[in-house]
């Protein structure tokens, strides 16, 4: 199928299948590029929804097709994109899920730069992007943990909101929050000490060069963390089967199994990069407690932590 | 700048034009729509307004409200555990806090004398309380006042029909537990929080009202906006205090008691009932020192004898309110017979000592420990009354939520517990510690300290284990108010069972100790 073919369908799959309410699975197809890797919906397995619309980091634009897609996008978003901070709204998975992720970023990068782990402030003086930043659930914590964030995301409608909620509290009003590509960034010249990518690569046309990005705007020795979902047979029973089909969290067609990575293809893609991949855990719910824990277990979701060759 | 008129979906975001144009949109909340947005393009960044220049930065220093991280109001045993546990932690011993409490001696130096007599105001606290309070340092100071400690405790009614004692051995512990003077639990973790590097600040006031206003934008403000500013931009709560002052800050903790003012402000509800009950309290003496702490159910109640050191003893002796009234005007001559008697052949026969188990029952049993082949033993005689006679009438009270928006209750705010098995104060200092954990976890993982999230993991922590207390109190305290027949020989029964049944006593005593925070599923 050709890329075109690839965004219709999905686009037919989507306006038939997906319910209103979630359509805030759903990728972008926005300002600037499009990216026909997988079906529009970003979520990995069981509720978490990474809902953190993102689009790939290609700028493979069809510009006309896509400046018609975004105006009917963006109206049928608006209402679901002011849900992000709502922490019992659609968006309340990925607000579970926030602590763990943060507990991870938090114990690798004070690990990597040395910083005290018993500081309120770790990261003060660290200059860290997070890619793919949606509302800005990832951004904010790093704020207040004292590092000096951007935020990028390609959808404006997000961006839009980050800025909005970080203006309520004077520790995050100084978040740099931009509607842009990672792409764009490198060719801006911008390097930043540790680069922050979850739930981005598997919906990503090119994990490869995708991973060349973030490399390239880390500094060397700069760290490197990415998060996605397993290709694994768990991965298939939990984010698509039961997901998708028997607990219909998701809609059909939500996830292509086939684009996600295993462990070994994310570092191998990163060793080519030039990022060293140091560690990875996996997160795992406990649906009776409604929390999310860190663990050994990467076979559905995973984070990594690399460090960028010199 | 250009300002663009959008709907907003998001109704909890207004535009405080000025202050009063503010307050009106308050409490039209859920009406408001529009909301002022300055001209977004795609490179969004705060900008420093330069209007107001290099004053900025210096005026939070002149004339600015003082900020605090956190405002605990009540600064009693619980108040003050909160303050200490947070000093004694890397991650919060950083924070402002301010501690709001009526008592002006709060704070001052105070020297208790030795050779005081004990104040009737004792608790007695569990293991687990000790543990927390030697983590947050309190303990040495503690161990230089009278404490007792003790390791053996005798619970039996006056039917005559059975007895339970408890020894820490069972558990192979060396303590179940010790008895602290009140004033000497809250000024050591005074002394703590006062030698730590926790910015505190002690205001002498009582707690008028508490405002707080939903979260809006702070675009506009400046680099450094002011107290007032955040305020109104819902980033901090507001106290007003009875001498005037105005106390800003991000969490409130309401840690003022039963009659909480906290709680009454945030509007929290409680559920609970007034038992028809009240208690004496009083310190005693004896001829001979007391290592074991007493209980026996009479008819209207229980009545406690705690060792609290020297030859010292204190007594919680629960009765109805007439009776209460009685005892205490009564001389106190007749006030130590009537202990006496109650504690001895009053109201009924001293149970029989039992030989140690059955052997029918062995198989059930198993392994007898120490404490089931001990003798029944008669508490030491009480010879002299040796301060006034306390009393304060009982209720069940709990709150039906701990948190609220920038508010948390801990201790007797959140719940109020029946005195006879002594839990009351632990339970506040396990939600002292328990708080303070959750800000610490919070401040690690970048939340914001009022942020509802951090505070209902408290919450989900806390209550659970509170209301599973407070049903098991509750239930002995019904069980032992009916003297009917067949329910005192089935409650004698249930009594002999557990003094027998090994596994059974173990958790009693652990359940009882703190170590385990509900009585099932541990």
């Amino acid at each position: 199928m050709n890329q075109m073919q690839r965004i219709l369908s999905a686009r037919r799959l989507s306006h038939s299948l997906i319910p209103q309410s979630c359509f805030l699975h759903r990728r972008w197809f926005s300002t600037s590029e499009t990216d026909a890797s997988s079906p529009p919906l970003s979520s990995p397995h069981q509720k978490i929804q990474t809902l953190e619309d993102k689009a790939s980091n290609k700028s493979r634009s069809t510009a006309s097709a896509t400046s018609s897609l975004n105006e009917q996008e963006l109206a049928k978003f608006s209402a679901i994109a002011d849900t992000w901070w709502h922490s019992e709204g659609p968006f309340k998975p990925l607000h579970l899920m926030n602590p763990t992720r943060l507990a991870f970023i938090r114990s690798t990068l004070c690990r990597h730069f040395s910083k005290d782990p018993s500081s309120a402030r770790p990261f003060e003086g660290l200059r860290l992007i997070d890619v793919g930043c949606g509302g800005g659930l990832l951004s904010e914590p790093l704020a207040r943990m004292g590092a000096t964030v951007t935020g990028i995301d390609a959808v404006d409608k997000n961006v839009k909101i980050a800025r909005l909620h970080a203006d309520m509290d004077p520790v995050t009003s100084t978040i740099e929050y931009q509607c842009t590509t990672a792409e764009k960034l490198v060719d801006d010249g911008r390097t930043f000490d540790a680069v922050l990518a979850l739930e981005v690569i598997e919906h990503v046309a090119n994990p490869a060069e995708f991973c060349k990005s973030l490399s390239a705007l880390t500094i060397p020795n700069g760290a490197t963390v990415l998060s996605t979902i397993n290709r694994s047979m768990r991965a298939y029973a939990s984010a698509i089967v039961a997901a998708e089909y028997i607990l219909q969290w998701l809609p059909k067609g939500t996830h292509e199994w086939s684009s996600f990575l295993t462990p070994e293809e994310l570092t191998m893609i990163l060793q080519r990069a030039s990022v060293d991949v140091k560690e990875m855990a996996g997160f795992v719910y406990n649906p009776i407690t409604g929390r999310w824990l860190l663990s050994d277990d990467i076979s559905v979701n995973f984070i990594a932590y690399g460090t960028k060759k010199e | 700048q250009s300002y663009i008129y959008i709907y907003h979906v998001m109704s909890d975001v207004i535009v405080p034009w000025d202050r009063v144009l503010a307050r009106q949109l308050r409490t039209n909340v859920c009406g408001s729509k529009h909301i002022f947005q300055r001209a977004w393009s795609t490179h969004v960044t705060r900008k420093v307004s330069s209007t107001a220049g290099s004053n900025e930065s210096n005026a939070n220093s002149t004339g600015d409200s003082p900020q605090h991280d956190i405002a605990i109001v009540g600064g009693g045993m619980v108040g003050i555990a909160l303050a200490a546990s947070l000093a004694s932690k890397p991650l919060t011993k950083h924070l402002n806090v301010a501690i709001i409490d009526n008592n002006p001696l709060l704070g001052r130096k105070n020297i208790i004398e030795k050779g005081h007599l004990p104040d009737p105001r004792v608790s007695t606290v569990t293991p687990a309380t000790i543990s927390f309070l030697k983590d947050i340092g309190a303990w040495k100071y503690i161990e230089e006042q009278r404490h007792a400690y003790f390791d053996k405790m005798q619970v039996w009614d006056y039917t005559g029909l059975g007895y339970t004692r408890y020894n820490a051995k069972d558990v192979d512990q060396d303590i179940l537990g010790c008895v602290v003077e009140n004033k000497v639990l809250q000024s050591s973790q005074l002394s703590c929080v006062q030698e730590s590097d926790l910015q505190k600040t002690i205001y002498p006031a009582r707690l008028n009202s508490m405002d707080m206003l939903p979260s809006s934008s702070l675009t506009g403000l400046g680099e450094v906006p002011s107290t007032a500013d955040l305020f109104m931009r819902g980033r901090l709560a507001k106290l007003e205090l009875s001498d005037g002052n105005n106390v800003y800050a991000k969490l409130v903790v309401g840690a003022d008691g039963s009659k909480s003012r906290v709680r009454e402000l945030a509007g929290i509800k409680t559920t609970g009932w007034n038992y028809s009950q009240n208690a004496i309290i009083c310190t005693v003496e004896h001829t001979v020192e007391n290592f074991t702490a007493w209980q026996r159910f009479l008819p209207n109640g229980p009545i406690a004898l705690l060792p609290v050191g020297d030859k010292f003893s204190n007594i919680v002796w629960t009765m109805d309110p007439t009776e209460a009234s009685d005892r205490r005007s009564m001389s106190e001559d007749d006030f130590i017979k009537a202990v006496n008697d109650a504690l001895d052949y009053g109201y009924g026969p001293h149970p029989e000592t039992t030989s140690s188990g059955g052997s029918s029952l062995s198989w059930l049993t198993g392994d007898v420990n120490i404490s089931a082949k001990e003798r029944f033993e008669t508490p030491p005689k009480v010879v002299k009354l040796s301060s006034e006679r306390m009393m304060f009438p009982l209720s069940l009270r709990h709150a039906k939520d701990y948190v609220s928006n920038r508010v948390a209750l801990v201790g007797d705010s959140a719940h109020t517990v029946h005195p006879l098995a002594g839990q009351g104060v632990n339970l506040g200092f396990a939600d002292a510690s328990a708080l303070s954990r959750a800000i610490a976890e919070g401040i690690a993982l970048g939340t914001d300290i009022g942020e509802a999230n951090l505070l209902k993991r408290y919450e989900a922590e806390r209550k659970p284990a509170n209301i599973a207390m407070m049903a098991v109190l509750d239930g002995i305290q019904k069980m032992y108010a009916v003297n009917f027949g067949p329910l005192n020989a089935f409650r004698a029964a249930a009594f002999h069972g557990a003094h027998y049944i090994s596994p059974l006593k173990k958790r009693i005593i652990s359940y009882a100790s703190g170590e385990q925070s509900l009585p099932l599923f541990s």
